[in-house]
């Protein structure tokens, strides 16, 4: 073999030489086939690290290079881009990964070393077989997809649109403003949560750059960076958008019921009509009603009609059915957002069993002014309640439901309790487990609400109950907690309870990260490119994440992050154009045998049938050299480039040969 | 001058034997050319009549069989060292063949089996055969029967491969003219075999597939023009070399693998796994559980002729 190798051990300070024996790992590799030189380097990815391999190419001292250093997915690009700078076509490099694979995951420094070894040889014998490949550009679609209408979404599509790109803005509600459209304050500054969010709803409706399908849902994604093919399925309104003006004469009429009439003042909350032909909330986005078909009794037996008899412009249409409607875009922007955690698998705390249990967001709904308690707050029998608790950390930071912190849940427990402190003349407790008041002007806020009487209580309470044991709790209900600030268990009658549930990824968010290929933790959330460096990417190129979809965030937070999606967005359209994978598949024509397996494999649709040739044919400019046809082809008549399989059984003996 | 030839029959049936007789009076063509010093099966040769021989003497053999006991190897060791060519004939020489199918268990397993197990058995005495044993002081030597069945490629250096269980008799007469006209193939080449997958000479309609049911011949009648395999048959046609005529293709049973994989595919069994996985229906786990909970025995049906050769080779020991 002419191939002349040269390998570059990394010590990465002591990440890796501190476990790893180099000066061992360099003689083994010394002694390899086709390896001509073998240096070692304290920090390889480094500017004298990376000029050591380039001098080594421009000297012509090797045609192929391996580094071992960390995992590719850190800096593979880094030192593909050294060999072409020094001249060599980037496909002639391999990396061992000797750091996460390695000295990270192992604790005996013998076994370690020998470890490095196998998959140095590994990486040698790879690269050694290892062939030039050409690289290859695509245009980048200016146009961008954000999937939810939530604040994330809201500001995403506002930045991009505003800076002069298309924006395609869905939501599966039928009116933007997500969670943030049913709160009526916001902590830590109490800003009136409407007078900050409808601005911009409106803005999204009437720019000319967005176009806003509400009450829609995603169906496919197909394609890749740059060029996404998007189907979305527009569910049937039975409102026609275009002649609707919103004037609510519909639901004034309506004799269908979508939110209870009757039952008590818990069970009846609602921020827009209650109607079965309803707007979720008065300021809707776009201001269209739409019907509940479960709840509409002309659905249901055929009966009524009232609604397309008031409507003056005749926009009621019965008949109208969900539409199938397609986009191309370049990038998608993921704002799924959130759902609050269902409390009633906690029996303990009598959600569901109790009348006056509630939960954060029924809290929330009750105290917005524009929802149907006027923002009062009022136990279920419509009374107001003389003492509120407010329970910390439901379903949040607890092994059996979501280990993780909401982070949030602090913040709007103490915003309740100044809520109801302004409001009413009730004692309010605070059960905390600890209070995470992290944020800009958030201690601040908390020291605010230690004086306005509000009493803090340190534990988590093991019980809510209505069996009184003393005669003060009779007609109440108890919480029994742990003070742990006291050292005692402590019993407390309430005429109410507030259960501060936590936030978990959106029940949508599975299917939709399916449709783009991007993975979801065991938390449930997004796994993002690099939780400290890639925090608005995912693994997906052209696919960004934007607020809870990724992690439970307050709204600063959110905003923060959808600007940084749009503004990574943005960057990649202004690039225009896009390198994409050489490492494609390709079909050998003289073995395929035209079984047609592979057809319908291809997630980019890049194969055909060629009837005249009688083989399967790989489009390459679609080829995204995924590698499942490469391993379906039952005549190893496809190779995918780069990964061909004597690539790969080449490397794996070099594992198993020590 | 004639050619010496010789076929020897290792671990196997003895239809490859059967199948050079098959090319029917072709083989006087074939005699004309040849002069077979040495064919078990047909003619009465011993091994010392090989071993007289000088090395390189024969110009072809033929071994067909694969390699299941210390007899089989002495003599594909033997033969090819008075062979200038060695042709691995049939599946079992190829890749393992059926004998194979016997590393999913141990010889001591086997033994146990058939000695004392099997519901015919009659053996009071637990008596089983021992590679020396003497009975009224006379001396008896049996070859050791191995754990492992092997092709004759892993025990020897084979210059070609005739696939098939058991070879098409005109394969072998296309194998045998090349070999008379000296027009053959670089070594380790296979021949009388096509160079494509079955699929390429299986005259059923192929469509884009989804197999959201495994079916079984017993079960039910195939269509006659459709791909089994859409059909829900798990047809090793795919993943196995043409060259046998689709003949069972072609009677409605789905191919079984007996002519190999192609070039450069590491493991029959594996491929015709990930190709099948490939295409099922069902995208839920459990769906998916229930579709492949139709595949009966799978490691012998898709490593029915392949075992030696496949990359797992046996059961763990």
């Amino acid at each position: 073999m002419s191939e002349r190798i040269g390998v570059y051990v990394c010590h990465c300070g002591t990440n890796i030489a501190g476990k790893v024996d180099i000066d061992k790992v360099v003689e083994f590799a010394k002694g390899l086939d086709d390896v001509t030189l073998v240096r070692e380097y304290k920090f390889m990815c480094s500017d004298p690290g990376q000029s050591l391999i380039q001098k080594d190419i421009e000297d012509g001292l090797i045609n192929r290079v391996v580094v071992a250093s960390c995992s590719p997915l850190m800096h593979e690009k880094t030192f593909r881009n050294v060999c072409t700078r020094g001249g060599l076509n980037e496909y002639l490099f391999a990396m061992a990964n000797i750091r996460e694979q390695c000295s990270w995951v192992h604790v005996d420094e013998a076994q370690t070393t020998e470890k490095a070894k196998d998959l140095i040889e590994a990486s040698v014998r790879r690269v050694a077989l290892q062939v030039p490949l050409t690289k290859r550009e695509v245009p980048i679609n200016p146009q961008t997809l954000v999937i939810g209408g939530g604040i994330a979404g809201i500001q995403a599509a506002l930045d991009l649109a505003d800076a002069g790109k298309k924006v395609i803005l869905i939501e599966k509600e039928p009116s933007i403003g997500g969670h943030m459209a049913k709160f009526d304050k916001t902590f830590p500054t109490l800003d009136c949560s409407a007078c900050i969010l409808t601005p911009k709803m409106v803005s999204v409706g009437q720019h000319e750059n967005i176009e806003l399908l509400s009450w829609s849902e995603v169906e496919d994604i197909s394609g890749y960076v740059g060029n996404f093919n998007i189907k979305i399925r527009k569910k049937a309104r039975y409102v026609d958008a275009e002649l609707c003006n919103g004037c609510g004469a519909c639901w004034e009429k309506c004799p269908g019921t979508r939110v209870p009439r009757k039952g008590n003042v818990h069970e009846k909350l609602s921020l827009g009509p209650t109607t079965s032909i309803y707007m979720p909330f008065m300021q809707a986005v776009p201001a269209i009603p739409v019907i509940d078909t479960e709840t509409c009794i002309r659905f249901k037996n055929g009966k009524c009609g009232i609604c397309a008899a008031v409507c003056e412009r005749n926009a009621i249409k019965y008949d109208m059915e969900d539409e199938i409607v397609e986009f191309e875009v370049g990038n998608i922007i993921l704002a799924t957002g959130f759902q609050t955690f269902d409390p009633e698998p906690v029996k303990r705390y009598g959600y569901g069993r109790f009348d006056n249990v509630m939960t954060a967001i029924e809290f929330e709904i009750m105290n917005c002014a524009s929802g149907n308690t006027g923002g009062k707050i009022l136990m279920a029998d419509g009374k107001e309640p003389k003492s509120i608790g407010i329970v910390h950390c439901v379903g949040s930071r607890d092994k059996h439901y979501n280990e993780y912190c909401s982070r949030v849940c602090c913040m709007y427990a103490l915003k309740y309790s100044h809520l109801i402190k302004e409001k009413i003349d009730a004692e309010v407790y605070e059960f905390y487990i600890d209070l995470r008041c992290f944020g800009k002007g958030y201690e601040e806020f908390y020291d605010r609400l230690l004086g306005e009487d509000v009493r803090f209580v340190r534990g988590k309470v093991a019980e809510v109950t209505e069996v009184p044991i003393e005669e003060a709790e009779k007609g109440k209900l108890v919480v029994e907690v742990e003070d742990t600030l006291v050292g005692m268990v402590r019993r407390i009658p309430l005429d109410m309870v507030v259960l501060c549930t936590g936030l978990e990824a959106h029940e949508s968010l599975p299917d939709v990260a399916g449709l783009c290929s991007v993975s979801i933790g065991k938390d449930g959330f997004v796994i993002e490119k690099h939780p400290k460096l890639g925090p608005v990417a995912t693994a997906t190129d052209g696919v960004f994440i934007a607020g809870c979809c990724q992690s439970p965030k307050d709204i600063p937070d959110t905003v923060a992050q959808a600007s940084a999606a749009s503004s990574a967005v943005l960057s990649m359209i202004t690039r225009e154009k896009i390198e994409i994978e050489s490492a494609t598949a390709s079909v050998d024509e003289d073995k395929c045998s035209g079984c047609k397996l592979c057809n319908s494999l291809c997630p980019y649709l890049a194969i055909k049938y060629d009837e005249e040739k009688g083989v399967s044919v790989v489009n390459e400019a679609l080829c995204k050299g995924c590698g499942t046809c490469a391993a379906g082809c039952p005549s190893n008549a496809i190779s995918a480039k780069h990964f061909e399989d004597r690539q790969i059984f080449a490397e794996i003996k070099g594992i198993l040969s020590a | 001058m004639k050619l010496k030839g010789g076929i020897y029959w290792g671990s196997g049936c003895g239809g490859c034997d059967v199948a050079v007789l098959d090319i029917h009076e072709k083989i006087l063509d074939v005699a004309e050319k040849v002069d077979f010093l040495f064919w078990p099966i047909a003619l009465d040769f011993k091994y010392d009549d090989v071993r007289a021989m000088d090395d390189g003497e024969f110009d072809l053999v033929l071994y067909n069989g694969a390699i299941r006991n210390s007899e089989n190897e002495e003599i594909a060791k033997l033969l090819r060292r008075k062979t200038k060519t060695l042709v691995a004939l049939g599946a079992c020489a190829h890749i393992g063949g059926l004998p194979s199918l016997a590393n999913y268990h141990t010889k001591q397993s086997m033994f146990d089996r058939v000695y004392s197990e099997t519901e015919s058995t009659d053996n009071p005495d637990g008596t089983v055969p021992l590679e020396k044993s003497i009975v009224d002081g006379n001396g008896l030597e049996l070859p050791r029967f191995y754990n492992t069945v092997k092709t004759l490629d892993q025990v020897v250096d084979v210059d070609y491969y005739l696939p098939g269980c058991p070879p098409v008799p005109q394969q072998i007469v296309n194998a045998l003219t090349a070999v008379f006209n000296g027009e053959l193939p670089p070594k380790g080449s296979i021949i009388g075999a096509g160079t494509r997958t079955l699929c390429d000479e299986c005259p059923r309609e192929k469509e884009e597939k989804e197999i959201s049911e495994i079916k079984r011949p017993l079960n039910m009648i195939p269509d006659p023009e459709k791909c089994l395999l859409e059909q829900g048959l798990i047809c090793l046609g795919p993943v196995t070399r043409e060259g046998c005529g689709a003949r069972c293709i072609n009677s409605g049973v789905p191919c079984r693998g007996c002519y190999g994989p192609l070039e450069e595919v590491h493991d029959q069994g594996i491929r015709m796994i990930s190709a099948l996985a490939s295409v099922l229906g069902p995208k839920e786990e459990k769906e998916i559980d229930a579709v492949l909970d139709g595949i009966v025995d799978p490691l012998r049906t898709f490593h029915r002729f392949s075992t030696a050769a496949s990359i797992l080779r046996r059961k763990m020991i």
